[in-house]
């Protein structure tokens, strides 16, 4: 898992319009890898792609994971190396760093903004607190735990005070 | 590898230290993924679900670099699903059978103050890849610890019944911790490297925390008259068999089986 290599050797749908040694290109192509459970917000936004480099004409991938478990990692892996192969980039390796260790505080600020959007109240302040600010539908700031787990390991269940809707917390850590 | 081992030996060690704390991992992951569909209720379901995943990400991690100790001689799948039960090295108390919610609870409560202590210390381990580990863990750790100590002062100053649950929860299980701050000459031999943490030092920490934490909820600390260990010499109370003749059901039916 920790040094698991995904090459790919089979391009499809090769459109070759990227330069493997393009590395900015790459981020940008990279930007419609989502995360496969929050599906707003891109790997890069998420801060689960950490680095992108060209290692003698060898395209190497570097991510880290959310939470230890985290099951979508696998998929991310697989994503990242699909949407390079049919962009023409057939040299790729996907590598998985653990240190430092991953941060909700790498969630880009347009990142949490989608979030908000989408329902999930974003991560906010220290991890001592760490609750949401509001509500994501009525931005009413009372609000209620209901559970400190959600639908995944990354979120609590929350309830507003307010409009008494249940939503998404995605949790500080 | 970034190893500071120096002879084959102590890559050994260093491998089977690495074994060790994948088994505590994994074997405690799958008791609290038996809760899954059996919680309390929903969201209780759900938490507990998540926190043994957690787990598991753990022992693969160790398990994975179990691996590359080996040379690739043995894959993370090998040391999970294909070993003996003498050849795991897990604490006792992480194979207990997961007992009510409240004896789930205590165990959880003596294993997160026991992780927030080890993995703040592993996490400087002159070893860098179980540095690693420890750092990405710590955090989850700390996050499980807020949660089982609420429960243990929900519980312990609940109602009369759940007050009872947990206390005997606490009593059942308090025989099993004495090991955990005992190490054998493997660990001692990592601790003088820099690579282990002697968690004999951890002890009197453990228990103030514990202390403040159980009388907050009432329960009186056990005065334990017995002590079973033997866990990271691969004896095992007769559950782990049971444990595993589950766990590795699949590889044994279906030898190479793969996801």
């Amino acid at each position: 898992m920790i040094i698991q290599l995904d090459v790919c050797e089979n391009p499809e749908g090769f459109s070759g319009q990227i330069a493997a040694d393009n590395v900015a290109a790459i981020w940008e192509l990279l930007e419609q890898v989502k995360d496969p459970e929050i599906p707003v917000l891109s790997l890069r936004d998420l801060g689960v792609l950490r680095n992108v480099e060209n290692s003698a004409g060898k395209i190497v991938v570097t991510i880290t994971p959310t939470y230890s478990g985290c099951p979508a990692l696998d998929v991310m892996q697989e994503d990242i190396s699909k949407v390079l192969t049919a962009n023409g980039i057939v040299d790729v390796e996907v590598k998985t760093v653990l240190s430092p260790a991953w941060t909700t505080d790498w969630i880009s600020t347009e990142g949490k903004q989608k979030l908000e959007k989408f329902g999930i109240a974003p991560p906010a302040g220290a991890t001592l607190a760490n609750r949401p600010e509001r509500c994501p539908l009525c931005a009413s700031s009372a609000t209620s735990l209901i559970s400190e787990y959600g639908s995944t390991a990354c979120k609590a269940m929350y309830q507003c005070d307010d409009c008494k809707e249940s939503f998404c917390y995605f949790k500080v850590i | 590898m970034k190893l500071i081992m120096s002879d084959l030996r102590d890559k050994d060690l260093l491998l089977q230290f690495t074994l060790r704390l994948g088994d505590d991992a994994l074997i405690l992951g799958h008791r609290l993924s038996e809760w899954c569909r059996n919680g309390p209720f929903l969201e209780e379901d759900i938490a507990l679900s998540n926190i043994a995943l957690d787990y598991i990400g753990r022992a693969r991690m160790h398990y994975s670099y179990a691996s590359d100790l080996s040379e690739g001689e043995k894959s993370e799948d090998d040391f999970a699903f294909l070993r003996e039960c003498r050849d795991y090295q897990n604490f006792l108390i992480n194979e207990l059978p997961r007992g009510d919610f409240a004896q789930t609870m205590a165990r959880q409560l003596i294993l997160d103050v026991f992780y927030t202590l080890q993995l703040e210390q592993m996490s400087q381990s002159k070893d860098a890849t179980l540095a690693a580990i420890a750092g990405k863990a710590i955090k989850e750790t700390k996050y499980h610890l807020r949660r089982s100590t609420d429960w243990v002062l929900r519980l312990g100053d609940g109602t009369e019944e759940s007050h009872n649950r947990l206390q005997a929860g606490f009593d059942a299980i308090w025989g099993y911790v004495p090991e955990m701050f005992e190490q054998d000459e493997v660990e001692e031999k990592l601790v003088k490297l820099g690579v282990a943490v002697n968690t004999k030092d951890l002890k009197p920490e453990w228990e103030k925390q514990i202390g403040a934490i159980l009388k907050e909820a009432t329960i009186d600390v056990p005065q334990q008259e017995w002590t079973v260990r033997g866990g990271r010499a691969g004896f095992h109370t007769e559950h782990l068999g049971h444990l595993l003749s589950e766990l590795q059901y699949m590889q044994r039916s279906y030898p190479g089986l793969e996801w």
